[in-house]
């Protein structure tokens, strides 16, 4: 276009309504994500393995989150099931690879289509209840789907499990984490793209619509029940593919690690990070499985000095995240991304910001 | 094959795009709200159905458009048609592409959507569209919000009520219903929403049904009119007969007839019976 991309902030607006409806609002933004993903994937064989491992299961779990922001914070409904739908991805890609012999990089997301379908099944309710209700309502297939992990020896295995072999590429096994992170970041990337262009579609704007004025929604030809129901197929999709990496990724799926202590933690990672924002679903999944890492390294640093707190470390972190998510609640509902545009917006002005 | 008529075609101004006959609207399955209305919309006019508060205006757009439902309400009798079709039971969104569109009281726009998102929006039904080319001509009715690039959610009330109108406009609707354009408006504003709702009816043909409170200027640029009163028609006629009737100046425009003390009060009461 001859435009020379400016590389601050400053002087890099959005000028037209064309530009308001790109995927990236400036030239800023469009450098500032392709930079950090070059970065990402430049650094990451110097991270060292532990981190690497810290950075998969964040990019497993983004995915994850994704998911569920679309269902929440985009259509504005609550599913308190997307944990057991991310189980089921997992159990559904492991039981394809094993018991048909597909492919792993295919029965990835062959899961995912089908957790898509768990998913519009159990969204059904959706279509006539919200609020509180539809949660009650999404519980019931968080305890359905895990008894159904439990008990479907054919499918999971049972309280024995599934194995779930690593993926190969043409003969090249990725048995390392480095290989697999590049993997997860793959798709997480693809689902970044996908998400952030089915919410400026046609369908995004409707999506948006059902949460924010139904009946504005209802007169202007959006059908309810249809987006409703699909909101909860895109969210399944996620969750399903999510689940299905982090399969593979353990190599071993249990029936115990999909309870609902795990749906919460999803949508704990949206409220932080910020509902309605795909940046701020991955910002939410890091923080909140780093947290619990840095309270550990902080209250092992006091333990020295405090020898009493000792035997109170392992308390201390779980209770952080509880304490994160209220004050997120009370300080900061609109999440990270909402904190971070705040201070892109005080560098922006900055000798006349506060 | 249906004749062809021109939309806005003087000589077929009786011919009805939209007829609500005899209906019956009963919320919670006891409370009686509309009973027995009829009200017809002639292609290509404006038709504004006036009346006090509770009257049951917006009932009858809400039974029209089938929005009932959701605040436990029900047709229990009549008929609706548009165009020669049956529409009492056909949904929301399918009547929006029978050509049929609501602009909701209290505007209803989407606050945390840009201008052009709500106006792209409003084309939902028509996916094929040449939505950028539409938004242009939108534009060219309400110039004032080609200037906001912010979200909707910050517009004034008044240019919140354009974008209302022209997401309306998006749909390419043959029929618009409009619930109380003027409300909260200056009224300034009111006059200048009031002059486009004229000139969308007269330039692109739309027929308009316009439920209003402000009769005044509801009938300055309405063709027909009808007063509603407890859930059913009290008055109706064109424009012109209802701003002289002595009746309809008395209790809705102010002013006119003669003056009257407090010592009447009775009379009023016993003259508001008009059926």
């Amino acid at each position: 276009m001859g435009h020379v991309p400016n590389p601050r902030p400053a002087g890099d607006f959005r000028t037209s309504y064309v530009d308001d409806n790109r995927m990236f609002k400036t030239h800023f933004e469009k450098y500032a994500a392709l930079g950090i993903l070059v970065a990402v994937m430049i650094a990451a064989p110097f991270l060292g393995n532990y981190w690497v491992s810290q950075l998969i299961v964040i990019g497993i779990y983004a995915i994850a989150a994704i998911g569920l922001n679309i269902l929440v914070g985009t259509t504005g409904q609550i599913s308190l099931g997307h944990g057991a739908f991310f189980g089921f991805g997992a159990f559904a890609s492991a039981w394809l690879a094993t018991s048909f012999n597909v492919p792993t990089l295919i029965s990835m997301p062959a899961a995912a289509l089908l957790t898509t379908a768990v998913g519009m099944i159990f969204g059904v309710p959706a279509a006539r209840i919200k609020g509180l209700y539809l949660a009650i309502a999404t519980l019931a297939s968080q305890f359905i789907l895990e008894d159904f992990f439990a008990r479907a020896d054919w499918f999971s295995g049972g309280v024995y499990g599934a194995l779930a072999d690593r993926p190969d590429i043409f003969g090249y096994v990725l048995d390392t984490d480095l290989s697999y992170f590049y993997l997860v970041l793959f798709w997480l990337v693809l689902s970044v793209i996908g998400v952030t262009n089915l919410l400026r579609s046609r369908d995004g704007r409707a999506l948006v619509a059902v949460r924010d004025h139904y009946l504005s929604a209802e007169v202007m030809g959006v059908n309810l029940t249809k987006y409703r129901i699909l909101s909860f197929g895109i969210s399944s999709f996620f969750a399903g593919l999510a689940g299905a990496l982090f399969g593979h990724y353990l190599e071993y799926v249990s029936v115990e690690g999909f309870t609902i202590l795990l749906s919460i933690q999803f949508l704990a990672m949206i409220i932080i990070g910020g509902l309605g924002s795909v940046y701020g679903s991955i910002l939410g999944a890091a923080f909140i499985l780093l947290l619990p890492q840095l309270m550990e390294s902080i209250t092992s640093v006091m333990a020295v000095a405090f020898p009493a707190m000792e035997s109170g470390k392992a308390y201390v972190k779980q209770m952080s995240i509880g304490a994160a998510i209220i004050l997120f609640l009370i300080f900061e509902p609109e999440g990270l991304v909402h904190r971070w545009q705040q201070i892109r917006a005080s560098w922006k002005l900055f000798p006349f910001s506060r | 094959m249906k004749p062809q008529i021109a939309a806005t075609g003087n000589g077929l101004a009786n011919e009805t795009i939209l007829s609500v006959n005899n209906i019956e609207v009963v919320f919670n399955e006891v409370i009686l709200v509309l009973r027995g209305l009829n009200l017809k919309v002639a292609r290509g006019k404006i038709t504004a159905l006036l009346g006090t508060n509770g009257a049951g205006k917006s009932t009858t757009l809400k039974a029209i458009t089938n929005l009932l439902a959701t605040e436990d309400g029900e047709v229990t009798r009549g008929t609706i048609t548009y165009e020669d079709d049956d529409v009492t039971e056909i949904g929301p969104e399918a009547l929006v592409r029978k050509g049929i569109f609501l602009v909701m009281e209290g505007r209803g726009i989407l606050q945390d959507m840009t201008v052009i998102e709500n106006l792209r929006l409003g084309a939902y039904s028509r996916p094929n569209a040449k939505i950028n080319e539409e938004i242009e001509q939108v534009f060219k009715y309400f110039p004032r919000l080609k200037e906001r690039t912010g979200l909707a959610g910050y517009l004034s009330g008044g240019e919140q009520q354009m974008l209302a109108i022209g997401r309306a406009l998006m749909a390419k609707p043959k029929l618009i219903l409009m619930d109380e354009p003027s409300m909260g408006l200056s009224p300034l504003l009111v006059k200048e929403v009031f002059r486009i709702i004229k000139r969308l009816n007269k330039e692109l043909g739309i027929s308009i049904l316009l439920v209003e409170q402000n009769a005044n200027m509801a009938l300055h640029v309405a063709d027909d009119g009808y007063i509603m009163e407890n859930g059913k028609i009290v008055l109706d006629g064109t424009a012109e007969e209802l701003m002289a009737n002595e009746d309809v100046k008395e209790f809705y425009l102010g002013g006119g007839g003669e003056r009257r003390s407090f010592k009447d009060i009775k009379s009023y009461k016993r003259r508001k019976r008009w059926l």
